[in-house]
């Protein structure tokens, strides 16, 4: 147990550290993160509408974090081939759920740590009123549904150890197309009806749905002074929907993990490239 | 007798690559290989750029699975016992493969909580190593990207020490370095076999090194264990004075050649 908690510690170490270094560039990133989301934001402002900017605001903070944890961990293989570490992580006697672990711990405090710094940004820049909101409520969602993103993040994570050039890029594509279906900043009703049943399937729908109706999003009885927001009963649906989806995805990243691992050294893929 | 520290039977591994639409090549990069290597002794494994030497380590060290044949180390059978091989096994590759923005102390205390071991006593041993080695312990904080290919190589054998195994897989360990750097090392790998015992196996195309260092020489070309022996021996059975020319007469290969790495390439039509 110890020396899986030493293993466990090791990601996050190595992360924290990493940041460190790159401490220009993360600062860059998140500026970035931050200006795109208060972009996004002020045209609800423009329009003059509070249930507007509440409903971009949400889309902007909730796909910033769950776009981060996925990118994060499943970017976590491309970034060691890069490096040229990968081949040394592989050989450690370090179990693959614990390694996967680590890097999800360190994603997720990744993500809190980036989506705290653009909703502190965006409550400068717009005229944020959350009182009202179900913020326990929203939280609570928001657990829920990081693991079934950590179950995506396992499966996308394969992609570059299956293929090193192409794999990075395909997980970006997937990353961009949970970003069209799930209704991150307009209803899914908008998107064209052959493309409407895909957004069932990403998580990030129920999570934007609950959380909306949470903050009190939709609801008549909210002003702009006062939201009404639902109680957590009122999400059970969604939140029934992402428990199933991260008790699938989660098992099913790791298993899929381990049986591309497999190929890869079958194929010698695991090598050093870029 | 000695028991087998490494034990490999008839390896044989290929790869395929798509070349076009219709066409894979295979490359075969061993060939039937088999040699042991006893408990405290030293190996070395010569031949040119593409003979195999590589795939051979990575086998070893759990990162390739063989095609067949059979591959045992210290008595555990790979790839089936891998969880336990990888606890045994410390290994460094011909590229000094770090975090370069880390400092050496960061990148060798991740590999040792990696291996679930206890922080400040993996640093002692670190440093232990480090200074055995001829580097400075003020070097211990620098970035790896501010130090010299030598300085990276001997934090990369640190590295692989500080897990402390009986088995170390040495995958040209100093190419490339400059000669006090190359003769560093080489004295701390002779150290190293005579005070712990830790046995070696090294891949090489430094005829000099290997005859220093190895015990025993294995002649690898185009995946082929083409001789094996002491250097003597192999000097005798090629009747030539020195390693170098044992090496061509015995595999028709120059050393500092480089070997087409798709080695006995097949093409074949894709069904």
């Amino acid at each position: 147990m110890e020396q899986s908690i030493r293993q466990t510690w090791a990601f996050l170490f190595r992360g924290y550290h990493l940041t460190r270094r790159y401490l220009s560039w993360v600062i860059v990133f998140n500026f970035y993160a931050l200006v795109t989301s208060a972009t996004v934001a002020l045209i609800g402002v423009a329009a003059g509408d509070y249930q507007l900017t509440l409903t971009l605001v949400v889309g902007a903070l909730l796909w910033n974090f769950m776009s981060t944890l996925y990118n994060e961990i499943a970017m976590s293989i491309a970034y060691e081939r890069w490096e040229g570490t990968l081949e040394y992580t592989f050989m450690a006697p370090v179990s693959r759920f614990v390694h996967l672990l680590g890097i999800s711990l360190f994603s997720l405090c990744n993500s809190i740590i980036q989506t705290v710094i653009v909703l502190a940004g965006l409550l400068v820049l717009t005229d944020l009123n959350l009182s009202g909101a179900n913020i326990p409520g929203v939280l609570i969602t928001i657990a829920i549904s990081a693991v079934a993103f950590v179950g995506l993040g396992l499966i996308a994570a394969v992609l570059p150890v299956m293929s090193p050039e192409r794999g990075a890029e395909a997980t970006h594509i997937f990353q961009g197309s949970l970003l069209l279906v799930s209704g991150v900043y307009y209803p899914v009703e908008v998107l064209p009806r052959w493309l409407q049943p895909l957004s069932a399937l990403s998580p990030a729908t129920y999570t934007l749905s609950a959380c909306r109706k949470l903050i009190g999003i939709g609801n008549s009885a909210s002003t702009k002074e006062h939201l009404v927001s639902a109680p957590l009963s009122a999400v059970t649906h969604e939140l029934v929907v992402l428990t199933l989806m991260g008790a699938v995805l989660m098992p099913l990243g790791l298993w899929v993990f381990g049986k591309i691992e497999t190929w890869a050294k079958r194929h010698g893929k695991l090598k050093r490239t870029g | 007798m000695k028991y087998s520290a490494i034990k490999v039977s008839h390896l044989r591994k290929s790869f395929r690559r798509r070349d076009g639409f219709r066409k894979t090549s295979q490359s075969l990069a061993l060939d039937d290989v088999s040699f042991t290597v006893a408990e405290g002794e030293t190996y070395g494994l010569l031949g040119p750029n593409g003979s195999g030497k590589s795939s051979l380590i990575r086998i070893l060290s759990t990162l390739l699975i063989a095609d067949s044949g059979e591959v045992r180390l210290m008595g555990h059978s790979l790839p089936a016992e891998q969880k336990v091989v990888r606890r045994i096994i410390g290994r460094v590759s011909v590229d000094a493969a770090f975090y370069k923005k880390l400092s050496a102390r960061e990148n060798l205390l991740y590999t040792a909580l990696l291996y679930g071991q206890e922080p400040r006593a993996a640093e002692r041993r670190a440093l232990d190593i480090l200074e055995r080695l001829g580097m400075e312990d003020t070097r211990f904080s620098a970035p790896l990207e501010e130090m010299s290919r030598g300085m990276q190589q001997k934090i990369s054998i640190a590295r692989a020490l500080v897990i402390n195994p009986p088995l170390l897989l040495l995958d040209e360990p100093t190419t490339g370095l400059d000669p006090k750097s190359r003769r560093d090392v080489q004295a701390f790998l002779e150290e190293l076999r005579s005070r712990e015992g830790t046995t070696i196996l090294l891949t090489t195309h430094d005829m000099n090194e290997a005859e220093r260092l190895c015990a025993r020489i294995g002649f690898l070309a185009h995946g082929k264990l083409i001789a094996e022996g002491t250097a003597a021996e192999l000097k005798r059975l090629a009747h030539t004075d020195t390693l170098d020319d044992a090496f061509i007469r015995l595999t028709g290969e120059d050393l500092t050649s480089d070997q087409d790495s798709l080695a006995e390439e097949v093409v074949v039509e894709e069904v």
